[in-house]
């Protein structure tokens, strides 16, 4: 069963098979845990660097199909990208701890990117959403946006309400029953990226 | 007050089937500890030392005596006869089941309240003024706006998950009650020079760990943009501030580490972008809100009442009450009431299920059925006409709800502390009640004057204790629990943090220590200065020199 759920244009949801391979690096060494005062620090600072230059060069990259690509790994290996990029077949991962604008300066026309995902590591980080909602409002990016990682229904509606259009569920929860939690909410007060505040949608008085 | 319509409505019901659910699935063990967490506590729900324990949100502290009723059965029900109002204006029960919290939200639903955002690292319960709308000194209601933005931050889609908890305050007055300067966001309202509602905003204040004073970020803002800035403020917040480590997360410390300017320059680069858009606040918004906040049908009343004036002469008990617990109103002929929180010897804030009816009865043949709670954890009749306060101060003392002591020293604000909560280092409502006691005597009190005490059990300062002229913080020492004493804080548009005398005390020694305190204000005052005008006059040494020298020859 696939746990990948995707909004039609119309806001239908359904599930849907992933035609994407997500390029994960290797793991680092044991040194790359970082803590403070005892504690393992969960969260990367924003503009912290996300892999080593040891995991770049040692990802391996399958020759065909359609690839989702951290964008560390883009960066350091574009030349051979290229023509995956040309071909349709590259779509590129935002950690959240990396800014849009890194992003935007790698592509002048984020349109070309079929889909763009955005990886959170823990669900309590809500960086995904002013991620998403920049991505949407600030960098005019149209395609799919896709929420990965430590993705949970009890976050989905804000996720959708942010702009993306996809979303990976953790592998251990069901997509099935995710999808009842897209419509929690009816009528939100305020707006999101593709709305506008309750007060400019109906007439309330 | 706001009332709902069917949208409020639906939300807050939508709200309770999702919690519902969430609870369901915990419960089952669908849901980690973990990924419960926010979800519970973004509905209020604190897992605690004894029980989990539940915060109802009392938006900008106005509640209605409908409500009120409905505090007072839920607490009968499903806790132990008594609630606890906090210095967020809001109410908290101590005791409820986690299996009845859905319950609990859903009965809240039927008299337009809830538990949203009231805990969690979202934003929280706007708050104010508890005399908004009928303090003299008010310039401008900002209750209007505090609702457009409670309701525009229900929910948030991009602030849902931020770094730490995010607090507004609002004020519209000369004199600020609000204490907007401890808040992450502070507004203050006011009429610039073209008459216009405008608002200064004060960024990066908060208590806790760090004590910091807010900045002014802006100088002027229209009101029209206030989402549309806030917005800015938050989504560079969001992005930016730490989420390594708790205890350095919460805006004021992104706005020290980058300096006011640089943050300044970021939100300014944000709201260009946000600026006249979708979130521009609309008259015809403003309106129809404003219109739930408009005054009460006042009735046209003589300044003077003979019949209250010869109470006051010849009743000094009452007389000490209306000093102390009955407040100025716009209009003529009209009075807020203070009903004390803080009888002698009682956790301060504390309210019983009785209480809660008898005050809403009161509400109800008094003051328009309308109510507010002040961050002082007192309750307030706003609309009171003062031929009615006799009739008013004897049914408050029979609740045993007039104890005229607010604004003097035992009208203690006070955290749960040790006996509730699990972060404590120290009780503090013992400390509250043992203070109380040893002043209980109302002449020395009134001699003694204003004074503000506060006491927190521990460093995140749930009791505002560094704003406190005297603030009481509960301390670890190997196990056990201690007292550190700070002086000359203070709240309002000229607040500070206090000072630390020295080292810390034992639970026994602090009625003793306050006693001392006010020994060398009262030696050294000058006319009719207050304790904290000493404190700021003289300095902490006299203060220290006398409480530690007692401590030697003791
Ligand atoms: C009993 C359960 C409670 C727990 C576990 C709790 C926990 C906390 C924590 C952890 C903080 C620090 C947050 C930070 O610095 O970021 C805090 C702050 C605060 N709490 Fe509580 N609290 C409790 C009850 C209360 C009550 C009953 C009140 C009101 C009387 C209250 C009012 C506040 C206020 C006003 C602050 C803000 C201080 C600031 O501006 O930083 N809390 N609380
Ligand atoms: S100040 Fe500390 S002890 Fe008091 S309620 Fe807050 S967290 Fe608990």
């Amino acid at each position: 069963m696939s746990q990948l759920i995707q909004l039609a244009a119309d806001g239908q949801a359904s599930i849907v098979a992933d035609t994407w391979t997500r390029i994960v690096p290797p793991a680092a060494g044991e040194e790359s845990v970082r803590k403070q005062a005892g504690k393992v620090v969960l969260f990367k600072l924003t503009g912290e660097q996300t892999y080593t230059a040891e995991q770049i060069a040692n990802t391996e990259i399958p020759a065909t199909g359609k690839i989702l690509v951290p964008l560390t790994i883009w960066q350091a290996r574009k030349a051979e990208l290229q023509s995956r990029l040309a071909a349709g077949e590259l779509g590129i991962i935002l950690a959240t701890n990396e800014t849009a604008e890194a992003l935007q300066a790698e592509f002048t026309d984020l349109n070309t990117l079929p889909l763009i995902a955005v990886f959170v590591e823990r669900f309590a980080d809500g960086r995904i959403f002013t991620l998403g909602n920049w991505l949407r409002t600030r960098f005019g990016f149209k395609n799919e946006l896709r929420a990965i990682g430590d993705v949970l229904r009890d976050q989905l509606f804000f996720h959708k309400r942010a702009g993306f259009n996809s979303f990976l569920i953790r592998a251990d929860r069901s997509a099935e029953d995710a999808l009842a939690s897209l419509n929690d909410f009816s009528q939100p007060y305020q707006g999101g990226v593709a709305d506008v505040p309750v007060w400019r949608r109906v007439n309330r008085a | 007050m706001y009332k709902y319509d069917p949208i409020d409505q639906q939300i807050v019901n939508e709200r309770v089937a999702q919690y519902r659910d969430q609870t369901r699935r915990y419960l089952a063990g669908e849901l980690t500890d973990e990924e419960y967490r926010p979800l519970r506590l973004q509905n209020g729900l604190y897992i605690q030392r004894h029980a989990p324990m539940l915060r109802i949100a009392v938006p900008y502290g106005l509640i209605s005596s409908k409500q009120l009723r409905k505090l007072g059965d839920i607490a009968k029900k499903y806790d132990r006869g008594y609630g606890h109002f906090s210095t967020r204006q809001n109410l908290q029960l101590n005791w409820p089941k986690l299996e009845d919290t859905p319950e609990i939200l859903a009965e809240l639903a039927t008299v337009e309240m809830h538990a949203i955002q009231t805990s969690g690292n979202c934003i929280r319960n706007i708050t104010t003024d508890q005399f908004a709308g009928i303090a003299p000194d008010e310039i401008i209601d900002p209750r209007a706006i505090a609702e457009i933005m409670r309701q525009w931050s229900t929910f948030h889609p991009e602030f849902a998950l931020l770094p730490r908890k995010f607090k507004i305050a609002v004020s519209g007055t000369e004199k600020d009650r609000a204490i907007v300067q401890a808040h992450d966001i502070g507004l203050e309202f006011y009429k610039d020079v073209q008459g216009q509602m405008a608002i200064k905003v004060w960024v990066g204040g908060g208590l806790g760990r760090t004590p910091i004073l807010g900045t002014v970020i802006r100088e002027h803002l229209e009101w029209q943009h206030v989402l549309s800035y806030c917005e800015a403020v938050i989504r560079v917040y969001n992005i930016h501030g730490r989420r390594d480590n708790a205890y350095k997360a919460r805006i004021k410390i992104l706005v020290k580490a980058l300096g006011i300017e640089e943050f300044k320059r970021q939100v300014e680069e944000e709201w260009a972008h946000l600026k006249d858009g979708p979130l521009t606040i609309t008259q015809n918004e403003l309106d129809r809100v404003a219109k739930y906040f408009e005054p009460m049908p006042y009735k046209t009343l003589p300044a003077h009442d003979a019949a209250f004036d010869a109470a006051v002469a010849s009743n000094p008990a009452f007389a000490a009450w209306v000093k102390r617990c009955v407040q100025p109103h716009r209009v003529p002929g009209y009075r807020a009431v203070t009903l004390s929180l803080k009888p002698h010897g009682k956790a301060p804030g504390d309210i019983t299920s009785e209480q809660m009816h008898v005050v809403a009865d009161l509400a109800d043949a008094y003051s328009f059925g309308e109510l507010r709670s002040s961050h002082e954890q007192n309750l307030i009749l706003a609309d009171v006409q003062v031929s009615d306060l006799f009739a008013v101060w004897e049914k408050a003392r029979e609740a045993g709800l007039a104890t005229p002591n607010i604004g003097l020293l035992t009208d203690i604000i006070c955290c749960p502390g040790g006996d509730f909560c699990s972060l404590a280092n120290a009780k503090s409502i013992p400390i509250a009640e043992a203070i109380q006691m040893q002043f209980d005597n109302l002449d020395y009190l009134y001699e003694i004057g204003d004074l503000e005490l506060n006491i927190s059990g521990c460093m995140n300062a749930c009791g505002h204790h560094h704003v406190g002229h005297i603030g009481i913080l509960g301390v670890d020492k190997d196990g056990s629990e201690w007292y550190q004493v700070t002086v000359g804080g203070k709240q309002g548009n000229d607040a500070s943090i206090g000072a630390v005398i020295g080292p810390s005390f034992s639970a026994e020694e602090m009625p003793g220590v306050v006693q001392r305190l006010i020994e060398v204000y009262v030696r050294e005052r000058q006319d009719d200065e207050r304790f904290i005008d000493t404190v700021r006059r003289l300095g902490v040494a006299p203060f220290k020199a006398h409480v530690y020298a007692e401590k030697e020859t003791a």
